[in-house]
């Protein structure tokens, strides 16, 4: 029977092809058909029908091996994992299909041929599945190792004055490397005065709140003196309505003021050079 | 009525919880100190599931009433629940070591706010803005 199946699947290749792509056309997820051109619909279609018919003639590892590298292919084109567990169920069909209008199965060697393309599919959907996920994990843990660089860096911007620019979402984790970058960083750059600038912060609720006064409480402990710059006029409403209490830690509204005040607060100022 | 929710399992959830309450805010027209007060809002009442209860969900509704517009937050848990609400409610009471000013900070936030509790299967809180 596997044999039949083989044959069936080899002889029609092109046949297959074209059903597919004209099938998962009106099947699948629209985000995937709308996420690319006409062609390279076409020319992915092609290559997940011939990974499909390499599992035939290849070994068990080079096809594992194709199939890790399609599906990173296609993670990056943005398919949906369904894009590729429907399109084997739909190549399953078009085979079933055409070899009962061939005459090749009846209703006696249909339990034969279930059997056999269902011991043909499931490893399949098994290494697909896997190697789908695992390139999708990396990806998110990669960009997790991305986000994490550009988390919190304490810039030293003139002698004794550094800058914490905080852009995004604070989390536990964030707020943990905020705390441990910006003691490190005080000392490293002997900072007397470190401005924590939060404009790009979206939402400052209680949680933060208490992380940068936390900070602040840390960075006095350790010999500087902290302000929290760029508060944004409905963070502060918000600050107020929320009733936490700010009084122990300085604030301006925006960066230039802060840099200011600590030149001021280091005995410095700037002035412009007569020429 | 439009309604959506955003169930609350991770941290991360908190952020999809709160910017689901943005667009509707945005939508409905409020200005950028509300949609701060609301998204504000919502991060606190997603983070007490998240610390409190483990798991629960956030509901963003909108509402109408005659001629007035708004939203509400539902906040829905099946956690440990809350024994003595009156106390929750002070300013600066807190059993993780946070300013406790959260719940209390909700209802300034917001225009209604209420909220049940039974100890032992969760809490329901919900609260209201009115675009003005």
């Amino acid at each position: 029977m596997r044999k039949k199946i083989f044959q069936y699947v080899q002889s029609h290749s092109d046949e297959i092809l074209n059903e597919w792509i004209e099938l998962m056309r009106t099947e699948a997820d629209d985000r995937a058909v709308q996420a690319m051109s006409d062609h390279m619909f076409v020319k992915t279609s092609a290559d997940f029908v011939a990974l499909v018919m390499s599992n035939f003639s290849e070994s068990e590892e080079v096809f594992h091996e194709r199939a890790v590298d399609f599906s990173e292919r296609i993670v990056r084109l943005g398919w949906p994992l369904t894009m590729m567990t429907d399109g084997l169920r739909v190549f399953g069909q078009i085979v079933e299909n055409g070899m009962k209008k061939e005459g090749i199965i009846d209703q006696v060697s249909y339990f034969d041929f279930t059997a056999e393309i269902n011991n043909w599919m499931f490893p399949m959907y098994k290494t697909i599945t896997q190697a789908y996920t695992t390139s999708w994990e990396r990806t998110v843990s990669l960009q997790k190792i991305a986000l994490q660089e550009l988390s919190a860096p304490l810039i030293p911007v003139f002698d004794k004055i550094s800058v914490m620019p905080l852009v995004g979402t604070i989390d536990t984790e964030r707020a943990k490397q905020i705390m441990e970058n910006l003691l490190e960083g005080v000392v490293n750059h002997r900072a007397e005065v470190v401005l924590i600038d939060i404009t790009g912060v979206p939402v400052v609720d209680t949680m933060v709140a208490h992380h940068i006064i936390q900070a602040a409480e840390a960075v006095r402990l350790v010999g500087a003196k902290c302000t929290i710059v760029g508060i944004r006029p409905e963070i502060a409403q918000t600050i107020v309505n929320l009733g936490i209490n700010l009084e122990d830690v300085t604030t301006t509204s925006t960066l230039k003021k802060g840099v200011e005040q600590a030149l001021a607060m280091t005995s410095r100022k700037i002035v412009e050079v007569q020429e | 009525m439009m309604d959506s929710s955003v169930k609350i399992i991770n941290e991360w959830d908190i952020v999809a919880a709160r910017q689901l309450g943005r667009n509707v805010a945005k939508e409905l027209g409020f200005g950028t100190v509300d949609q701060a007060r609301i998204t504000t809002a919502i991060s606190e009442l997603a983070r007490n599931i998240y610390l409190y209860a483990g798991q629960g969900e956030i509901t963003i509704e909108k509402i109408e009433s005659g001629t007035k517009k708004g939203m509400t937050i539902i906040s829905r848990d099946a956690g440990p629940g809350i024994p003595d609400l009156r106390k929750v409610m002070e300013d600066g009471f807190s059993t993780s070591g946070g300013l406790g000013a959260g719940l209390p900070g909700v209802k300034r936030l917001m225009d209604e706010f209420s909220i049940e509790s039974t100890p032992g299967e969760g809490t329901l809180i919900q609260s209201v803005k009115w675009l003005k």
